[in-house]
């Protein structure tokens, strides 16, 4: 029943034999041990799984592993090496994040807002993160990091 | 899940052939709904059948007065066109308001209008703005193809290609959205075409309608205020625990108007 | 430092600082360590077949089918448990009732026996090679329910003729009980001038933290140990109460690590079926085996939150000064008592009505109810947030009744400033407070004096807008023990902390409350930062492991800095006792001549000094030392016990305005001034207030578990559970006043719970006043768009214009 899928996650060439009902998530977590992606619902809801497919946000959870052939995947765990990344270092600096669940698929989401739109109003933030849920604070920090991280990344950093 | 068999054919050929070969197939395209369904255990397929390999479904062109739209066009896509966005604006928003940003990243117009879910945005674009559905086998006007909740008039075998839509002269959707799963609990879609107006309704009913009166009354003068007065009857429409029909038939006419008013 | 600090404090360092957090780092690049992020070689996976009907008996159960599945390594039903000796699910706290009896406290089997109580009560356990094998398994289980018509509504479940739960509890009932002078009351009822009345619900809400509990049980055959990972705050108590009630098992072969807690607000402080069955089951399958929820499954199985159906009355002489509280709740047990649940509609509820005010008499009646849904128990805030909503709620009628402005009535009823200690009449004693102070500062940030222009502003526009005000008073820092085995508590309820130090002067703290999102390894670790006045980069804390602390509580009604906190103080005490020793015989001084501060112990008007890394290193390389009367190292252990509660208060406001063709409720602006004592790391604290508001905000505006008559619960997933998005809900305006708690060493309160407590009745008073020209209506909560639109709807519009211009 097992079937090999081939993509490329954080960079690296990745091949294996899954179950066709393996999800993304599950083939990151248990085969690739790339925990930092996160399951909180099974209704597609709560972003915790969010990760970047061929550069735009995707819900891992809803999305089976062999839909990912061939594509470039980016996981929290690659979004930076060594230092953060600007959006890292702005949900550190204005506390956006608390138990650090929703985190990871929060920022990814983050990231790929503003590469979309690179000086979002707190409305466009709001708006954008519908799909991400979290529990902890109130969005409140989450919106002043995405502000902040958006300034941060204009200019050189394409995210 | 259960387990299935998978396949991914590069071409709309080869899918036919697949979804005619299987037991008992189902076709993939974004898989914003059939995932969870089937991560839920609700239904057990023999075979997917993936559509996201089939390039020629993924077109976006806007010529002699139509916007065709490829069937496995996501909606981030669509939104993001801006010879959509110059066409008919209000397609455009429907499109970048369905759902969040990652499931605009993976759902398709294709998959959205051969799942007829009852609360799905784009049905109410289609039957307002008079569309055209182009499958494997045929072509279907969109008061045609929406047959009933969850359903629609497709053969089991059969793959929505492309739809097109006559551009209208304006158009405006304007939705409530379901606070819990952001779905359209009410959602219009209002249109002024050369041959009057049309104003199409999801969320509300178990299938996408149109509303007559509504049209009439726009057809005398095109402004909200036309629409002052006019109700439509609650008897036939959904309620559940977030808004009862009484509920839905009065957000049909605030938000027809906000659409009127939108455009007007 | 104000003046008052304590000794330990006046170096400064670290404390009053917004120290970015130590842990932020790995959660930012997906190095956290959740429970599901963990896997043990070899390890099984169990899934949980589940009852899906609200009520039935268990008839008969056949495995046959579903033990020939590929992959199953197992299965275990509640014979297997009941046969193998397992105990049931203990209740940590007993609640004497107003006869002098102990409530009625039925067996919780870990897997059901005989019947099934609610949906989601689990019937059987496959463990597999995998979960889909183990999924796959369990829908082959012939499981014979016999459907018997279920008990949903607290308030119907008293009533003649409603299904029974439990043989040993007549009329569903838990018990009934009660505190405060019923005499008193009614005579002050019987010469009151004014009478405010109110009926309301506090809904029903699931905790959903992010992180969905997870737990993988293993065991060492052989060492014969066991150790269960686990979603916990607070593993020290899962290890009590599952290895001394359930599997019987000594504390010094079992070892619970609760490692990365995405999460918790309350329902992660129990012990759950799920844990005892996967630590039992690696012993008997030999192999680690694992078990995760899945959201659908966490709203059928993790214990809820509020759910009281209350009426109360409150007298007012002329001048709307309160005379007495009367209130009688139903509160809804669910279908068994899990951990602490008797507590929260009693001691943590109950206690709380007297809220700011000087109301001197107080009476209140609690009936505790079975029903067939799922456990309740404390979620954020538990019982206070209930209290709060009440009174609150209650102050607002009793001001329309008294023709008085909410602020105004509120002042006049306000415990003076200067009558701390306060005894109030249900039973707590306020140490300090100063409401009025909250009340201006969130009065003025909310622009009060404006607001009638805004009313009508948004009059013009359609748009119904109103102001609430909430003022509240908690107890945190739960408790001191001998109070809280007094009320029937089972446990001690102290903290303990580890201060080791390092030979080279870093320092490892081992504190026995745990994290779940609340920065302690930041906080903590500013404590240790601030009184041995070394840099928080070199203090490591160390939490969650029941193999390296030494005891522990855990992280609960906001009690981690007021208790825990207290027990690090004492601590780092001892430390710099231990090091001055040490340093008197280095510098050949008097013991009572040597001082500490900033990180050096120094002789008394000298130069003379040591630093606390010289002295860490002598501690250990004792070669010149006080060997005779000192022993070597420098590790110190303390255990705390406080004193009293703690009692956090503030006054919340909150401005709404409803959108009268969609019933949409905007929240235009929130305020948010609260009084948590001394505050460690003040962006932390605004974090906890900014996300215990949103919880109050969901509750008040859309969050609500609703069941059907047979116990199906409708709100089972996102899809129809709504919670608050960053959309719903506004930027905050928080602010604090400073009132030093009196009997702990940091002077602090606890801010946890705060926005959780506050927020519900400050909007829903607020969706009552915009809803005022309408006329009195009852609104209960979640004050939905749909709701609200049948309120207006049901009311002439015609009132508004002119009751919208006074």
């Amino acid at each position: 029943m097992s079937a090999p899928v081939s993509m490329t996650v954080n960079g690296r060439k990745v091949t294996a034999n899954v179950e066709p009902r393996t999800l993304l998530v599950q083939y990151l977590r248990d085969q690739l041990g790339l925990t930092g992606t996160h399951v909180g619902c099974d209704t597609s809801q709560c972003g915790a799984c969010l990760v970047h497919v061929d550069g735009k946000s995707v819900k891992s959870c809803t999305m089976l592993v062999a839909q990912a052939e061939g594509a470039e995947i980016l996981t929290i765990e690659g979004l930076s090496s060594g230092e953060l990344h600007p959006m890292q270092a702005a949900f550190k600096e204005h506390h956006g994040l608390q138990c650090g669940f929703c985190t990871p698929g929060m920022v990814m989401s983050a990231v790929d807002l503003v590469k979309q739109n690179p000086a979002p109003t707190e409305h466009d933030i709001r708006d954008w993160l519908e799909g991400n849920i979290c529990r902890c604070t109130g969005y409140h920090n989450i919106v002043k990091a995405v502000e902040a991280g958006a300034k941060a990344m204009g200019g050189s950093h394409a995210g | 899940m259960y387990e299935f068999n998978y396949q991914a054919p590069a071409s709309l050929a080869d899918a036919t052939k697949a979804i005619a070969a299987a037991e008992d197939g189902k076709l993939l395209a974004g898989g914003m709904t059939l995932v969870p369904t089937l991560k839920q255990r609700l239904a057990r397929p023999s075979d997917l059948i993936d559509l996201g390999r089939i390039a020629e479904l993924k077109a976006i062109k806007v010529d002699g007065g139509t916007v065709t739209i490829g069937a496995m066009a996501t909606h981030a896509e669509v939104g993001a066109s801006a010879a959509v966005q110059q066409a008919i604006p209000g397609l455009s928003w429907l499109a970048s308001n369905i759902g969040d940003p990652a499931v605009r990243h993976r759902g398709t117009l294709g998959g959205s209008i051969s799942n007829n879910d009852p609360a799905a945005d784009y049905p109410a674009a289609l039957l307002a703005l008079g569309a055209t559905i182009y499958t494997t086998k045929r072509q279907l006007s969109a008061a045609d193809f929406f047959v009933g909740m969850f359903e629609t008039a497709l053969e089991l075998d059969e793959i929505v290609t492309a739809v097109s839509f006559p551009i209208p002269e304006k158009a405006a959707y304007q939705k409530f959205r379901n606070p819990a799963s952001r779905y359209a609990v009410v959602g219009v879609f209002v249109a002024k075409t050369g041959g009057g107006a049309r104003v199409a309704v999801t969320g509300a009913g178990p299938s996408v309608f149109r509303v007559p009166a509504f049209e009439a009354a726009l057809d005398r003068s095109f402004a909200a205020a036309s629409l002052d007065g006019l109700t439509i009857d609650a008897g036939e429409l959904n309620s559940d625990i977030h808004a009862s029909a009484d509920y839905r038939a009065h957000l049909v006419a605030v938000f027809a108007k906000r659409a009127v008013a939108e455009i007007s | 430092m104000p003046d008052d600090a304590p000794a330990a404090l006046s170096n400064g360092g670290g404390i009053g600082a917004s120290v970015r957090r130590k842990e932020d780092f790995r959660f930012l690049t997906g190095q956290g360590h959740f429970t599901d992020d963990l896997n043990r070689p070899g390890q099984t996976h169990a899934y949980l077949l589940r009852s899906p009907h609200a009520h039935a008996r268990l008839d008969a159960i056949d495995t046959t089918r579903a033990l020939a599945a590929p992959g199953v390594v197992a299965i275990f039903t509640g014979a297997d448990l009941a046969a193998a000796g397992v105990g049931g699910l203990p209740c940590g706290w007993l609640i004497t009732d107003k006869h002098g009896k102990p409530m009625v406290e039925p067996p919780h089997p870990v897997l059901a026996q005989g019947k099934v109580r609610h949906v989601g009560d689990p019937v059987a356990v496959v463990i597999a090679e995998s979960r889909d094998e183990a999924q796959d398994a369990a829908e082959l289980i012939d499981v014979s329910y016999g459907v018997l018509p279920a008990a949903v509504e607290a308030t119907d479940a008293i009533k003649p003729g409603a299904a029974q739960l439990f043989d040993e509890a007549p009329a569903n009932t838990c018990y009934e009980w009660e505190i405060g002078d019923k005499s008193a009351v009614d005579a002050a009822f019987a010469k009151a001038k004014l009478v405010a009345k109110l009926d309301l619900i506090n809904n029903r809400l699931v905790a959903n933290p992010m992180e969905p509990r997870a737990a993988i049980g293993e065991y060492d055959t052989g060492s014969g140990d066991y150790t269960l990972y686990t979603t916990s705050q607070n593993p020290h108590v899962i290890r009590l109460l599952m290895g001394a009630f359930v599997l019987h098992l000594p504390e010094h072969k079992l070892r619970v690590v609760a490692p990365d807690v995405g999460g918790g607000f309350g329902s992660k402080i129990y012990h759950y079926a799920e844990e005892a069955i996967v630590t039992w089951a690696s012993a008997k399958v030999k192999r680690p085996v694992k078990w995760t929820s899945d959201r659908s499954e966490a709203f059928i199985s993790d214990a809820q939150g509020r759910d009281h159906a209350s009426h109360a009355e409150l007298a007012m002489d002329e001048n709307g000064k309160f005379l007495a509280l009367r209130v009688d709740t139903v509160a809804n047990m669910g279908a068994y008592l899990s951990t602490f649940a008797p507590a929260i509609p009693t001691i943590l509820y109950a206690t709380l009505l007297a809220g700011t005010y000087t109301t001197p008499a107080i009476h209140v009646a609690v009936r505790a109810v079975f029903t067939n849904t799922v456990p309740v128990d404390a979620y954020r805030g538990a019982g206070r947030p209930e209290a709060t909503y009440l009174l609150e709620r209650l102050v607002d009628v009793a001001a329309r009744v008294a023709k008085l402005d909410p602020a105004e009535i509120r002042r006049r009823n306000f415990i003076p400033t200067d009558a701390y200690p306060y005894q109030t009449p249900v039973a707590l004693q306020y140490d300090s407070g100063d409401y009025f102070k909250t009340l201006e500062m969130a009065l003025k940030t909310a622009d009060r004096d404006g607001f009638e222009a805004r009313r009508a502003d948004a009059a013009t526009r359609g748009k119904l807008r109103g102001m609430g005000i909430a003022t509240y008073i908690e107890a945190c820092g739960i408790a001191p023990s001998a109070v809280a085995g007094a009320l029937g508590a089972r446990a001690g309820l102290y903290e303990t902390a580890e201060v080791r130090v390092h030979p080279t002067g870093s320092v490892t703290l081992f504190t026995g409350t745990h994290s779940h999102g609340q920065g302690h390894e930041t906080t903590m670790a500013q404590l240790v930062a601030s009184g041995l006045g070394v840099s928080v980069d070199q203090v490591e804390v160390v939490h969650g492991d029941t193999s390296k602390i030494p005891f522990g509580m855990g992280t609960y009604g906001s009690r981690s800095l007021a208790v825990g906190g207290s027990a690090v103080m004492k601590a780092i005490d001892k430390v710099v006792a231990k090091g001055r020793k040490i340093a008197a015989h280095l510098l050949e001084a008097a013991e009572a001549d040597v001082e500490f501060s900033d990180g050096t112990f120094r002789v008394s008007g000298t130069d003379r000094s040591k630093s606390f890394a010289e002295i860490a290193f002598t501690a250990y390389v004792p070669h010149n030392y006080p060997i005779d009367t000192v022993e070597p190292g420098l590790d110190e252990t303390a255990f705390y016990d406080p004193k009293n509660f703690t009692y956090p208060s503030g006054a919340h406001v909150a401005e709404i305005e409803i959108d009268r063709e969609t019933g949409v409720v905007e929240i235009v602006k929130f305020t948010a001034a609260d009084d948590f004592g001394r505050i460690i790391n003040p962006m932390i604290v605004e974090g906890q207030v900014h996300g215990g508001l949103a919880q109050g905000i969901g509750q008040a505006l859309y969050e609500s578990a609703i069941y059907d008559k047979d116990g199906q619960l409708l709100t089972g997933s996102f899809m129809d559970y709504c919670m608050p998005r960053a959309a719903n809900l506004p930027m905050f305006d928080v602010a604090t006043n400073v009132t030093l708690c009196t009997h702990n060493p940091l002077g602090v309160k606890g801010c946890g719970e705060a926005g959780a407590i506050g927020a519900p009745a400050a909007i829903m008073n607020a969706v009552a006043d915009a809803l005022s020209p309408l006329g009195d209506i009852r609104v209960d909560m979640p004050a939905t768009a749909a709701k609200l639109w049948h309120i207006i709807q049901s009311h002439p519009a015609t009132h508004i214009p002119a009751q919208a211009a006074e």
